[in-house]
């Protein structure tokens, strides 16, 4: 079992390509009363009416919601970033999103949760890259772990698409290689009150 | 005996310096932006300016005149569609139209027009609607230069597929090649479109109220704000629009945090548009 981080204060995760199915695993491990905020960007397209947080809701016990400006975050939450913004963490811990250019071909970009993320919360944040087929989140990955934070990367061989965890471990070589299973039990225990 | 005191991070010391200088010297008001986009795009912009760091920037930016104009396009500048978020206008045309025809004449705000995207459409919109001859649309950024391009109104041909998909899908009811003309790569939007419009400099963070209108638009401008400076944005709309006029945001943004949200009434709550409340 990978070691554990001393004192985790919130989790960002990020996944492309078989994101739902990859999601489905972790996510309803996590109890109601989960003591970690939890912000997913997940590869969308930009349609306003995007059923991600409904289908993820109903098969988990901690609360799933798309991502507001402004909003205080929250322990116990999963936010997920709205098609079409970027997700950032804002220094006071609230909430940005960003209409600023894709990156990497993607809005919401995983880079963009990741460093912002990195930036409000040091040490204490524990970073995710899952199932995708480009290198988004490398970069974030990497800000996270410079930052103090933890990594954890999906194995690439149980990956739906393997680009995106095997960029990201190329970027991070220290970050822990799990599978699902084990990424759930990991961050069930990071944030057990 | 020393005292360990979490040290502010070095470059957010350097930003807050830097954005206090831009401020004190230009007049432009950053200081209120939200961090993390600012952070990036001032990061951006010091790797433009091939600057070792923000300090750099700022003795550069503080000398230099020039290098504030093209500063102000990394902190500002935001590419839209013609358009964009075609509910928006769907709703605009289906649902706010019908009050605007009961008003002899027609005063809009698009605030933080950028490249003027938004006015072109509204334009359109107006004339599709047969509105355009008592309407007066007010289309105000503090970017000077993204006010001359709104102007223009010449977009590269590569967006126009986009732009066009939008227009259909927004309830259009013209095509939208009768409104430019394609040449040199780009496409020039007709000049009669801007007839009817007035563009100008206008900061939602130091000036004030604009006339009495009916319709505001401002959309993907407010999340760049802070919540005190949002507050700020929202009581001037509450105070340029007359009683009943309509405030219409971007898809992500809403009054929810807002002090003035009881000033407002939710006209069409999916697409973002509310309706100021009658005294």
């Amino acid at each position: 079992m990978a070691q554990a981080i001393e004192k985790p204060t919130a989790i960002v995760i990020g996944a492309s390509a078989g994101a739902l199915g990859a999601l489905s695993v972790i996510l309803p491990e996590l109890p109601a009363g989960f003591a970690l905020p939890v912000l997913i960007v997940v590869h969308v397209p930009p349609d306003r009416n995007n059923l991600m947080a409904e289908l993820l809701q109903a098969k988990c016990q901690i609360r799933v919601c798309e991502g507001e400006d402004k909003d205080s975050i929250r322990p116990g939450v999963v936010y997920l970033a709205p098609p079409d913004y970027h997700l950032q963490v804002e220094p006071s811990l609230d909430i940005s999103l960003s209409n600023d250019e894709a990156v990497l071909f993607s809005r919401p970009s995983i880079d963009v949760l990741f460093e912002t993320a990195a930036d409000a919360y040091g040490d204490g944040l524990i970073g995710v890259v899952l199932t995708g087929g480009n290198n988004d989140g490398a970069r974030g990955l990497r800000a996270i772990i410079d930052a103090g934070g933890r990594g954890l990367v999906q194995r690439p061989d149980t990956a739906f698409t393997t680009a995106m965890p095997a960029a990201a471990l190329q970027a991070c070589p220290e970050a822990e290689v799990l599978s699902l299973e084990e990424i759930a039990a990991y961050l069930k225990k990071a944030g057990a009150r | 005996m020393t005292v360990e005191v979490p040290a502010a991070k070095t470059d957010d010391i350097e930003i807050r310096l830097l954005l206090e200088a831009v401020f004190r010297k230009y007049h432009y008001d950053f200081r209120n932006y939200s961090s993390a986009s600012i952070k990036r795009r001032l990061a951006q912009a010091r790797d433009h300016f091939g600057c070792a760091s923000f300090s750099q920037l700022q003795d550069k930016v503080l000398h230099d005149g020039a290098v504030l104009r093209e500063l102000l396009a990394f902190l500002t500048v935001q590419v839209s569609e013609m358009f964009r978020d075609p509910a928006y206008f769907k709703a605009i045309r289906e649902k706010v139209v019908p009050h605007l025809r009961t008003y002899p004449s027609l005063k809009i705000w698009v605030a933080g027009c950028s490249s003027g995207e938004e006015v072109y459409s509204l334009a359109i919109l107006l004339r599709e609607e047969g509105l355009e001859e008592k309407a007066m649309i007010y289309a105000t950024d503090i970017n000077p230069e993204a006010l001359e391009k709104a102007e223009a109104g010449i977009y590269g041909i590569d967006r126009i597929p986009q732009f066009t998909q939008n227009h259909r899908l927004s309830g259009g009811k013209s095509s939208l090649s009768d409104y430019y003309t394609a040449a040199y790569g780009g496409a020039s939007f007709d000049k009669s479109l801007r007839s009817r419009v007035l563009f100008s400099d206008h900061s939602l963070v130091t000036d004030a109220v604009f006339g009495e209108m009916h319709l505001v638009s401002c959309r993907n401008v407010l999340i760049y704000f802070d919540r005190e400076l949002q507050d700020r944005a929202i009581g001037l709309f509450r105070d340029s629009l007359g009683r009943k006029g309509f405030l219409g945001l971007g898809s992500k943004e809403s009054l929810r945090f807002s002090k003035h949200s009881d000033a407002f009434a939710d006209f069409s709550r999916d697409d973002r548009i509310y309706q100021k409340l009658g005294a």
